[in-house]
């Protein structure tokens, strides 16, 4: 607990500030943006028509504000930016808002958060080092590399796993000496949006991939080295773990596997069963990188516009985001080629790919059904159609930064960045679960069960947001010199991002009654508010 | 039902509980009398299920099915047991409670991928993008749980975690997943009242309900939902069950001073309080390199221990007909064995073990060819071994799901449960 208040008092994630440069250079992105954000929404619109359904109304100004920061930067947005919001009448500011966060350190932050995610996982795997990903991510989306590059990297970095973090994917998956099985199939998940791990054993069930696809795959793999460097501890005289470090070997020639009939087979390096130049000097995993950089259909610049959408919308084109291919057609394959083609068009710039989704008529929509969009319930396993907002839980991370968030009266400054990831990254920990199998897979409890609740409502993070030490933003509003009715439109603002309706001033009054103590009931009424599902819910 | 008083509890039972969990001590009695009152009853008649679950796929070839003389026979001997069957040499104690357990060795079914393979041991159909199958604990819990109004803690338990989701059935019947040293997490309100906790409660209840009115979808109330059932065990005594190191150190013992041990000892006392269904993890089963070894040194002795003195302890308190005991991963592993003396994963011919709930001991279903790659018996998929739990537990076969789509879907995929085992 106390090393918790630490964090608080130094605290992080500075958004509030806003960025100068972004508002004078909104205009010329706005124009940039247009034409394709028309037509992602005349293509949306006409799956509407197709499919008789009328979009739900747009969603209130704080309600999308909030959407938006969690979606794009991880977290609530603080009190002050929802107030100033507010009180913004340009018609860009939409526009401005994203362009703010866009220029932050939060969306970096975010970004890097998640990939670190996807591509290590939340439990770090041996030897493997969590902080040197997460600069080389860092790196990434702070200077708005283009996509195809840092995939580039990711794939063909090589050395000392601190000196160039990229290596650090590839270390994760080769934490068991598995000839670059595991590192096959989650490469091809994660870049190209395929799952060939089914066809490790035999052909594809659904659709043609054959066998020898995987292990054409494997084999650009099958060069990369993990060599682990081992050091004396001094005060021990034990060898400890000193660095790792990813090389290549000049391994040649084909991969070898068994057919289910016992029969042993051979492959060659192949991009998607398309002929590759190999062995002619450069490495395996560049004959890779440079195929899908250089591959004519775009399939990289496809999975990560799928996953995207499916990141800000909850529901990409398939289900899942990264098994697409003939057995699991898109849900809006003109969208979806739209955007593939323009994020290609852009130099894959992810900024923009951010701008266009988040300016869309679509993601403005209210997460309230009408009478008219019923069934566009996905919940349900019907086809996504966009017609209103899907609600989204919060990931256990952007958890952990909207409490920050709503915790603290003065933002966050960006002292202790490396400090309070170390703590969110502890704190996290409590709710992974692993299943002990070569692929080092893991699962979480912060899934809406009850150890999520019971964190809720006893652990350490809203327990500090509720207890009204100085510094705290429930201090600030409590303490301000405000009516109560002021104080009470506060709290909801900064937890909720809404006014108080009529049932609920009802019920604060009866709260205030009840208790006798004002200050105690502020704390009883910021711990119901950060405890409901309008709090935990992207809405 | 507002939240702050639990389903089926009046409002001064909930108001005891309230105040027992907000006291600084606990009147040892009250627990000791909650806990006798719940054993007498489960041994009239309540069903559980305990799974344990050997996450990585284990090498059943080594295990349950072995094949001397066999190019892929490996280095272990079998041996005699007081069934009708021979198992490993590294499962003695085991073996001797083998007439209370069987083993079918004629599992086929077709996931040799971690992920699929889970998915589809646990809930008997093969992964589908547009639902989210549940667990059979979940199942089971969905069937039984309403008619056990004394239980007051989760009905699908997952000790150790793995155990899959709830899917369409809702978080309500998600596995609770806990560890094996039995501390629950953030369970105490420590330092909050149980005045306070009303008012917190019923404050929230508002901001709660008004979302839930706003059509937003199922989520909203499954919200609320979980949370009841959180506060629900916030306040039981039935948490009790979870704390293992207060049975007696001799019957620990004898279960095994690991975490492997210790959960199959908590699911003991959680089927004394009426939970029907306990998954216990076990992993380390992955075992491409190496296998002989480190099951002989590590993963058998452990195994071994725990489910013999599962079996033994519920045998000698006269619980063994009433609880099945399942031992299955995601699938097998290759008969041949690999170049770094590991097997790899394999989904056509393996074996699992299965006992207790009145089923018939002592027996071998099914049978595998000489070499272990082929069955040469009727083959059984997982929803026939779920069909077989269901019949043991009394959960009628015809119960039929909806999917939130408003698909039909036959409880364990319209399974057929195995004759051998219950005729």
């Amino acid at each position: 607990m106390r090393a918790l208040s630490l964090i608080l008092s130094l605290a992080v994630l500075q958004t509030a500030t806003l960025s100068v440069r972004a508002a004078e250079t909104s205009d010329y992105r706005l124009k940039y943006d247009t034409a394709v954000v028309e037509k992602i929404d005349t293509l949306i619109r006409q799956s509407w028509e197709d499919n008789e359904v009328s979009p739900s109304q747009a969603a209130d100004d704080i309600t999308w504000l909030r959407r938006v920061y969690l979606d794009t930067v991880g977290h609530i947005p603080p009190l002050n930016v929802v107030e100033e919001f507010v009180k913004n009448k340009d018609a860009n500011k939409y526009q401005q808002a994203v362009d703010t966060m866009l220029d932050g350190d939060s969306y970096v932050n975010n970004w890097t958060t998640i990939w670190t995610t996807l591509l290590i996982g939340r439990q770090t795997p041996d030897r493997t080092s969590r902080e040197g990903m997460q600069k080389f991510l860092r790196e990434a989306f702070a200077k708005d590399r283009p996509w195809d590059d840092v995939v580039y990297d990711i794939l063909t970095a090589e050395g000392h796993f601190e000196e160039n973090g990229a290596v650090n994917y590839l270390l994760s998956q080769m934490t068991m000496r598995d000839e670059g099985v595991q590192a096959t199939a989650k490469t091809t998940r994660l870049f190209l949006g395929t799952q060939v791990q089914c066809t490790q054993c035999h052909n594809h069930p659904f659709n043609d991939w054959q066998q020898s696809q995987f292990w054409e795959f494997n084999s650009f793999f099958r060069a990369a080295r993990r060599i682990d460097h081992d050091k004396i501890d001094p005060n021990t005289g034990q060898e400890v773990d000193d660095y790792s470090e990813l090389t290549t070997n000049d391994f040649s020639g084909p991969v070898f596997f068994e057919k289910r009939s016992g029969l042993m087979q051979v492959a060659y390096p192949k991009y998607f069963g398309k002929d590759v130049e190999f062995d002619n000097g450069k490495s395996r995993q560049k004959v890779l990188a440079d195929a899908i950089v250089s591959d004519d259909n775009h399939q990289m610049a496809r999975a990560m516009v799928n996953r995207m959408w499916g990141h800000f919308f909850g529901y990409g084109f398939t289900r899942p985001v990264d098994d697409m291919g003939p057995h699991n057609p898109a849900s809006h394959p003109i969208l979806l080629e739209h955007l593939t083609e323009s994020f290609v068009a852009s130099d894959y710039n992810m900024k923009m790919l951010v701008r266009w989704i988040t300016s869309s008529e679509a993601y403005r929509l209210s997460s309230e059904f009408n009478p008219k969009n019923e069934m566009d319930n996905p919940a349900a396993g019907e086809m996504p159609l966009f017609s209103h907002m899907y609600i989204k839980s919060m990931e256990a991370e952007q958890l952990f930064d909207s409490l920050m968030v709503a915790s603290n009266a003065s933002g966050m400054n960006r002292a202790n960045y490396a400090q309070a990831m170390r703590q969110r990254n502890e704190w996290l920990q409590q709710f992974v679960t692993t299943f002990g199998t070569d692929e080092n897979d893991e699962a979480t409890t912060f899934n809406g069960s009850i150890p999520q609740a019971l964190m809720m409502m006893n652990g350490e993070l809203v327990d500090t947001a509720v207890k009204c030490d100085p510094g705290t933003l429930l201090h600030q509003v409590v303490t301000a010199d405000e009516k109560d009715s002021k104080k009470v439109q506060l709290l909801y603002l900064a937890a909720l991002g809404r006014n108080p309706s009529g049932r609920d001033l009802a019920a604060v009054k009866k709260l205030m009654q009840i208790s006798g103590n004002p200050i105690m009931a502020y704390q009883d009424l910021y711990w119901a508010l950060l405890n409901s599902n309008e709090f935990i819910f992207v809405r | 039902m507002s939240i702050i008083q639990p389903e089926n509890m009046d409002r001064r039972h909930f108001m005891r509980h309230v105040a027992a969990s907000s006291a600084m001590t606990i009147p040892a009695f009250h627990f000791l009398n909650h806990l006798n009152a719940n054993a007498a009853e489960v041994r009239k008649n309540q069903k559980a299920c305990v799974l344990v679950w050997l996450g990585g796929g284990p090498p059943t070839i080594d295990m349950w099915d072995l094949k001397p003389g066999s190019k892929n026979g490996g280095e272990f001997k079998p041996i005699s047991t007081a069934g009708d069957l021979q198992i490993s040499e590294h499962m003695p104690k085991i073996a001797k409670q083998m007439d209370s357990l069987s083993v079918v060795r004629s599992m086929s079914t077709r996931e040799a991928d971690h992920t699929r393979g889970r998915y589809y041991m646990h809930t008997a159909y093969v992964p589908n993008p547009t639902v989210i199958h549940p667990s059979f604990g979940s199942v089971v819990s969905h069937t039984l749980a309403p008619q056990r109004k004394s239980l007051e803690i989760p009905s699908f338990v997952s000790i150790g975690g793995g155990a899959g989701s709830a899917g369409f059935l809702g978080m309500t019947h998600a596995p609770f997943v806990v560890d094996s040293n039995g501390q629950i997490r953030n369970v105490d309100s420590d330092g909050t009242d149980k005045r306070r906790l009303e008012q917190r409660l019923a404050m929230w209840d508002v901001v709660e309900s008004g979302f839930i009115n706003s059509d937003r979808g199922d989520l909203p109330q499954a919200h609320k939902d979980v949370y009841r059932k959180a506060v629900n065990l916030m306040t039981s005594s039935q948490m009790e069950a979870f704390k293992v190191a207060k049975e007696d150190p001799k019957i620990q013992e004898a279960y095994g001073n690991n975490n492997f041990g210790r959960g199959m000892l908590m699911a003991r006392r959680l089927i004394e309080v009426g939970v029907p269904f306990i998954e216990v993890n076990l992993g380390g089963w992955d075992l491409h390199n190496d296998v002989f070894n480190t099951l002989s040194n590590q993963r058998l002795p452990t195994l071994d221990q725990g489910i013999a003195a599962l079996t033994q302890d519920l045998k000698s308190r006269g619980m063994l007909d009433d609880v099945v005991i399942v031992c299955m991963g995601e699938f097998g592993r290759t008969p041949r064995i690999n170049q770094n003396v590991g097997r790899d994963h394999w989904a056509s011919s393996w074996s699992l073990m299965i006992g207790g709930g009145g089923l018939n001991g002592g027996i071998a279903v099914g049978q595998t060819d000489k070499d272990g790659v082929g069955i040469e018996s009727q083959s059984y998929l997982p929803g026939d071994v779920w069909a077989t739990v269901s019949k043991a537990m009394g959960i009628p076969l015809n119960i039929v799901h909806t999917s939130k789509r408003g698909r039909p879907m036959k409880i364990a995929n319209g399974g057929t449960p195995i004759e051998e085992l219950i005729s």
